[in-house]
């Protein structure tokens, strides 16, 4: 049970560099912006992690339930805002790709060097 | 049990990000991160956070695969089999798993109610809420109201990002560039000659924009608010256009309007907030904008939360019809 505790911690370590190794090892550009959603989502992982509360409830507050135990609110509100703006910035990467794939006829990164290095 | 279907979720949560990073055909892979974002929004709720599964499920599994799927229509689905510097890469990455894995020895355990994070300002909220703000989300109420300066400052970065597209997308294409698309496609036609996915469509739009509705002006009560609903609302929009054509969507909302929408939910909000300024009250200190100062409460963040909506909805469709329309031009 002890470790059983920390899996959720072992699972945003891994996801984590899963998502690290896609953004370095790969030359795609479109594979390396989903790494980094991934890097991202994991990193989101961690925050809600740390926000439940061991027989807590989403943070609603009902009226007539006396002592009712709730997980922090505060990771949530930072995590919900994080993922529409992560959405946002990746949408703007998305963007870049494409324009670089207009000019450079490639997106694959050694192309790309290769182009700018002539 | 629960802890169990935790472990459970993540363990499929692993496997699908292996499977992103492996497989060299992106359609696949962004297939796959539609599935992940969708465990992740499980995983989410089994962690009490409900709103916050909302929003993954809505734009992560929902818009953000819409997104990549529109960007490979431009840029070709396969990858290259060259890896560069695979060994160093692959080192890295286990020498730094290693590292925080080692680290999460010092955690707190998982859903322990004494870890420092529920120590510090945290109960504040959860006792504060039912008397200052009397609305029963207390996500809403520290989003909306307690920490409405982030939000204000979150909507201005996706107005920002939008702005971006938009710009990036402002320089015409060169000729002849790009994967030709299909017939259907470049004349805009849509899934128009599918009849299944029409009928059900068509079915389901009403009621997708019903729900967003739902979700923004009963997010006070319940999960949800702006970012949900302006995530389910350009849902619903992508959705028409993708059965019926870009440019009849086009014509349903035209993208003058999409701008309207993008800059004015933004100013909204930030009106809000001078509205208060002149009543009296601190920037975005809702308390002065009605007589009773928890009805003010209750007022700024019904105007806010709409704010959010709209500059949302409006940042969502005008990035989904840049990339869309990029094509055709």
């Amino acid at each position: 049970m002890e470790l059983l505790g920390l899996y959720h911690y072992w699972v945003f370590a891994i996801l984590l560099m899963i998502g690290f190794y896609a953004v370095i090892a790969k030359s795609n550009l479109i594979k390396k912006l989903i790494g980094l959603s991934i890097f991202q989502s994991a990193v989101f992982l961690l925050y809600i992690t740390m926000g439940k509360v061991d027989g807590g409830t989403a943070p609603i507050i009902q009226a007539g339930v006396e002592n009712a135990v709730f997980s922090n609110p505060l990771p949530q509100v930072l995590i919900l805002t994080a993922i529409v703006v992560g959405i946002s910035t990746t949408a703007l990467g998305l963007g870049i790709v494409v324009r670089i794939k207009e000019e450079y006829g490639s997106i694959e990164e050694s192309d790309i060097q290769e182009i700018d290095r002539r | 049990m629960i802890v169990l279907f935790g472990v459970f979720l993540l363990s499929l949560m692993v496997i699908t990000a292996l499977a992103i990073v492996r497989t060299q055909h992106l359609f696949v892979a962004v297939i796959l991160t539609g599935i992940f974002s969708l465990l992740m929004a499980a995983n989410f709720f089994l962690l009490d956070a409900a709103d916050v599964a909302l929003t993954e499920a809505a734009i992560g599994a929902g818009i953000s695969t819409v997104l990549f799927l529109s960007a490979l229509a431009l840029t070709g689905e396969h990858e290259s089999v060259r890896s560069s510097n695979r060994i160093l890469a692959l080192s890295v990455v286990a020498v730094t798993t290693l590292i925080v894995i080692y680290a999460t020895f010092d955690k707190p355990r998982f859903g322990d109610p004494l870890a420092p994070v529920h120590q510090h300002v945290s109960p504040w909220y959860l006792e504060t809420t039912p008397e200052a703000i009397d609305i029963p989300n207390v996500v809403t109420a520290v989003l909306a109201s307690f920490r409405g300066y982030d939000t204000l400052g979150e909507v201005f970065v996706v107005f920002t990002a939008g702005i971006g597209v938009l710009f990036l997308f402002g320089a015409r294409p060169p000729r002849n560039s790009g994967s030709p698309g299909t017939r259907a496609a470049e004349q805009g036609l849509g899934l128009r000659h599918y009849l299944i996915p029409r009928v059900v469509g068509r079915l389901l739009i009403p009621f997708i924009l019903l729900f967003g509705f739902y979700v923004q002006f009963h997010g006070d009560y319940g999960p949800g608010g702006g970012f949900q609903a302006g995530a389910i609302i350009a849902a619903a929009v992508i959705l028409y256009a993708l059965l019926e054509g870009e440019a009849q969507a086009l014509r349903v909302i035209p993208h003058k309007l999409l701008i309207g929408l993008m800059a004015g939910g933004a100013l909204l909000y930030g009106g809000v907030g001078v509205a208060s300024l002149l009543l009296g009250g601190n920037f975005l200190d809702y308390s002065v904008l009605a007589a009773d100062p928890v009805a003010g409460q209750h007022r700024g963040i019904l105007l806010i939360e709409a704010g959010v909506g709209i500059t949302v909805t409006g940042v969502l469709l005008s990035v989904f019809h840049a990339f869309a329309g990029r094509r055709r031009r």
